[in-house]
């Protein structure tokens, strides 16, 4: 009936687990609860749950991301500490059927549930703002995306407490993973989770390249977009290339296991060989698809925070394009050592270099952007500042793995664990910092407390290094990546002070957490007024902050690049915003539960595959499939805002706006 | 087994790393046991290209880095004495020396990979007047066989090789990938089923170094790790006939081997079976098992306590 579901499931002979998942449950149970008492489940059904808004979505995305980045530091926490406690014989607290979980699940949910969220929610929110639209291009679509991707999340999670996850790695490399060497559900977990959320994400892919292509305000011509559309749109092209490989790899190892065909297995004409290639081809560009939007914030706030247009734009653009190919070309680098021979080797190697030189032009342009400016040093730059010295030593030591001979040496190593922490943390993880930063009063109409953001940048910023500098030593010293304990206790030291790195890295997230409660607490303080906050230049910061649900009241005509910092001048130039324009009623899409549907029945499917219960996987699709086909047949697709709203909101729009102009007129700012 | 004892030539201190590049001889503590202290030309050539790899890049990486913070200094809005170009956006030499500095970086760069990925390519033999001695290398879950097909004798978790003389290893696995790597030796190279791959490494002198997987490969992987012995020649011939001495590897106790285990001892094998390995490496001889199938006390979670006590 219940397929290889029991009551043993439940991980009762270990504490760590079981006491986690009892105050997971218990925190969900209060907020649940809290919900309940104070009556706010209408609001969240109809104004977040089914909403369609990209913004609203958005956000969501990012919370997601925000809660699963703290799962992700807390496995993080036990490996550091794990690894500086069981050395030269003792065994530590961890037993390995456990620290094998922590890492596979650490790599897991930082890749597919933490990072990939938080990009994709910064681009949720950004890209129809930047582009002078109303929303994305399928906007029920965009709602199907995020709950498939929580329907991942919420699997991987639940794995904490029935069952268990993975022991094989983030990347499940057969042989080990297939039944014979991993017949527990861990691996199950691990491909419906996601399969489940990859499936979201090319959705979102598809929804992406669409808006950018054909949804663009009048005069919004390619060369005209912001550059963090422009990186959204190469990340949503490199998802769309490489998306459907991790399905179809994921799809062969799960047919493998469920029904014992060979594609990887050891015996029978399996290749193993072959899923590496695979799951690299998806799992480099990956990489890309998580660092160009990060480049793209990156692009943004250098030129924000000096005053100037971004340098090189052309440049960037190319630079960006260049990435985005050639990262197509360069998977088998994450296994010279497998013997391929010289002539490959050499051919990967040098692809993977001839990557740094489209990052290196995209350095050297941020730092001609500050030349001739006026930089301020806000919490958004000091993460970029942060990020240039991170980044450009991760790439160093990223081209020295991409030398074979030099990587026959170090693959695998601490060393390779040191490179990638640096350019995935010192790239993706503090351009969503400085991001969030930046564009948190565009979202919620306050800004965030500067003191407590510039103490979390310098307590994350030299935690990090504490945590990682260390490790290139180990990795020069020969030691291998995810050994529950080490035998070695020369070692030692710079274990310790590895995971004294991430007590200061601690520090660092608790004052990211103290910044958002005092911001709270402050908004009235800190509150934007004028929807503009930072001197912005591109067109998100021509709405009010927060901006309304349809985003423009009227549709923007740009003229030039840099489409709000033109709309700027001009009025500065006028005193004034010009004639007040004809409003229009505003045609909106209507909310779907159809995303929040379609997830909850995805997860009993998930579930259910795993646990090998087939009626209830039936059933799941089934129910799943109808939620489409009714909504397919839904009558009544979109709304009109009336004129009345629509101008009520730009009125109050343009009366801050005027404000502000007689503000800096008054205070001599204006030339 | 008698272990032999080398006579401990292990350097205290760091010479080729220290001389080459102070930064990555300090950062790696001068332990003496590191990929900068090599026994061999193999770990030599790797780790300089390594070094020189690394010097190149940072020849632009440290100007970059300082240029950057200049410029953020320079311009910092307080700073008002400092040029104010609020239009400024392009320039063409700019951009052109922005796209060579990579550029020509990453040609150069690509020369050493093309010449080092040559000549340092694992499968190919080493120059030596000396003819190489044959190793077959089995990972097993979790230890390491090593069958010398000369000598008819096998270890477990222990290497012995004769000093300067090339060693040509023969790599496969019995269950899952691993790689097989030395560090202080030079090139590791993955140990996989129902594949040969093969490494040319040579310790120039006597040295007792570890060996490890380098790729993960299950619950016991921790302590997949092995003493590497290197020993003068004449050592190593009375070494291998005195392991002439030990237990036979036939197919049966091969098969009691393949079982998961975990923190094997070293162990010597006497006669063995000579179409052992090349049964291995064909799946002849069938792939390791893995670990028992959950009990019923433990639904959906595996139990892999393989051999643990």
């Amino acid at each position: 009936m219940f397929g290889k579901l029991s009551w043993s499931a439940i991980p009762i002979d270990q504490p760590i687990p079981l006491i986690t998942s009892i105050v997971l449950l218990l925190v969900i149970a209060g907020v649940l609860a809290l919900v309940t008492a104070k009556g706010w489940w209408p609001y969240l059904w109809h104004e977040w749950i089914t909403s369609v808004d990209h913004k609203r979505i958005g956000i969501m995305y990012c919370l997601l991301g925000v809660v699963m980045l703290i799962r992700g530091f807390a496995d993080a926490i036990m490996m550091r500490t794990q690894q500086a406690v069981a050395i030269g014989g003792s065994q530590g607290y961890l037993p390995p059927e456990h620290y094998n979980q922590i890492f596979s699940a650490h790599g897991t949910i930082m890749i597919f549930f933490g990072a990939m969220p938080l990009v994709i929610g910064f681009m949720n929110y950004l890209v129809p703002l930047q582009l002078g639209v109303r929303d994305v291009a399928f906007p029920t679509f965009n709602s199907v995306s995020f709950w498939l991707t929580a329907t991942g999340a919420l699997l991987v999670n639940v794995s904490l407490f029935v069952g268990e996850f993975a022991r094989t790695g983030w990347l499940p490399y057969p042989p080990l993973s297939e039944t014979a060497y991993s017949p527990g559900v861990g691996v199950d977990y691990y491909l419906w989770a996601v399969q489940i959320s990859g499936i979201g994400t090319l959705i979102t892919g598809i929804n992406f390249v669409t808006t950018v292509l054909k949804m663009r305000c009048p005069g919004m011509s390619y060369m005209r977009m912001p550059m963090f559309t422009w990186t959204a749109l190469a990340s949503s092209l490199l998802i769309v290339a490489a998306f459907p490989i991790l399905t179809a790899t994921l799809a062969m190892l799960s047919l493998d296991r469920f029904f014992g065909w060979h594609y990887f297995t050891n015996t029978a004409g399996g290749n193993p060989m072959m899923f590496m290639n695979l799951i690299w081809a998806w799992g480099h560009p990956e990489v890309y698809i998580l660092v160009l939007p990060a480049f793209g914030i990156f692009s943004e706030i250098f030129s924000t925070f000096s005053g100037k247009p971004l340098f090189g734009y052309r440049s960037m653009v190319a630079a960006t394009l260049f990435i985005c190919v050639v990262a197509m070309m360069t998977w088998l680098h994450h296994f010279f050592t497998m013997g391929s021979g010289p002539a490959v080797n050499t051919a990967f190697g040098i692809s993977t270099s001839v990557i740094a030189v489209g990052t290196g032009v995209k350095i050297y342009n941020w730092i001609f952007t500050m030349y001739g400016g006026r930089v301020r040093m806000t919490v958004p730059m000091l993460w970029s500042m942060g990020f240039i010295f991170t980044f450009v030593i991760g790439g160093m030591t990223g081209v020295m793995l991409a030398v074979p001979p030099a990587d026959f040496l170090v693959h695998n190593s601490m060393f390779l664990v040191a490179h990638f922490h640096n350019v995935i943390v010192g790239g993706v993880v503090f351009a969503l910092f400085a991001g969030l930063d930046f564009w948190f009063p565009k979202a919620f109409g306050f800004r965030l407390h500067e003191g407590w953001g510039k103490a979390s940048f310098w307590f994350a910023f030299l935690g990090f290094w504490i945590t990682f500098a260390p490790l290139y030593v180990l990795g020069f010293e020969g030691m291998t990546r995810r050994l529950q304990h080490v035998n070695q206790p020369e070692w030692a030291p710079m274990l310790y002070l590895s995971a004294a790195g991430v007590g200061v890295l601690a520090i660092g997230v608790v004052c990211q957490v103290v910044m958002l409660v005092v911001s709270i607490r402050q908004r009235e303080r800190l509150r934007d007024t004028t929807g503009d906050p930072w001197d912005g230049r591109s067109l998100e910061w021509a709405t009010p902050s927060p901006p309304p649900f349809f985003n423009f009241a009227v549709t923007p005509n740009v003229e030039g690049e840099e489409a709000y910092w033109g709309i700027k001048l001009k009025a500065i130039e006028s005193q004034g915003l010009g004639p007040e324009p004809q409003y229009r009623p505003i045609e909106m899409p209507v909310h779907s539960p159809v995303g929040f549907y379609t997830a909850v029945f995805a997860a009993i499917t998930g579930f259910s595959l795993i646990w090998k219960i087939w009626w209830l996987a039936g059933l799941g699709l089934v129910a799943a499939f109808a939620g489409f086909v009714i909504f397919a047949w839904r009558d009544i697709h979109e709304f009109h805002v009336p004129v009345e709203q629509v101008a009520e909101a730009d009125r109050a729009r343009r009366a801050a706006r005027e404000a502000l102009l007689a503000r800096l007129a008054r205070e001599g700012a204006l030339p | 087994m008698d272990a032999p004892r080398s006579s401990a030539m292990i350097r205290p201190v760091c010479r080729r790393g220290s001389a080459a590049l102070p930064l990555v001889a300090l950062l790696s503590a001068c332990s003496g046991r590191s990929i900068f202290d090599p026994v061999g030309p193999v770990g030599a050539d790797d780790s300089k290209i390594l070094i020189d790899a690394t010097l190149i890049m940072l020849a632009i990486v440290v100007p970059t880095i300082l240029l950057a913070f200049w410029m953020a200094w320079r311009y910092r809005a307080s700073n008002t004495s400092a040029e104010y170009l609020p239009n400024w956006s392009y320039s063409g030499r700019i951009e052109a020396v922005v796209w060579a500095i990579p550029t020509l970086t990453i040609m150069f760069i690509g020369g050493v990979i093309w010449i080092g990925s040559y000549r340092l390519d694992p499968f190919r033999p080493l120059a030596s007047p000396v003819p190489p001695l044959e190793v077959q290398v089995v990972a097993l879950d979790w230890k390491w066989l090593f069958i010398y097909p000369q000598q008819g004798v096998a270890t477990v978790n222990q290497l012995v090789v004769p000093a300067g003389r090339p060693v040509h290893f023969s790599i496969t696995s019995a269950s899952v990938f691993n790689v097989f790597f030395v560090p202080r030796l030079g090139s590791m190279i993955y140990a996989m089923p129902g594949m040969v791959s093969q490494v040319n490494l040579q310790a120039d002198r006597p040295a007792a170094l570890f060996g490890q997987s380098a790729h993960f490969s299950g619950d016991g992987f921790s302590d997949m790790q092995f003493t590497v012995h290197s020993v003068p020649a004449a050592r190593f011939d009375g070494w291998a006939q005195a392991a002439r001495g030990g237990p036979a590897l036939d197919r049966a106790a091969y098969a009691r081997l393949a079982r998961q285990s975990q923190r094997v001892p070293q162990l010597a094998f006497g006669k063995v079976d000579p179409q052992l390995f090349q049964a291995i490496a064909t799946q002849q001889l069938a792939p390791g098992p893995g670990p028992q199938p959950e009990g019923p006390g433990h639904a959906g979670r595996a139990l892999s306590t393989g051999g643990r006590p």
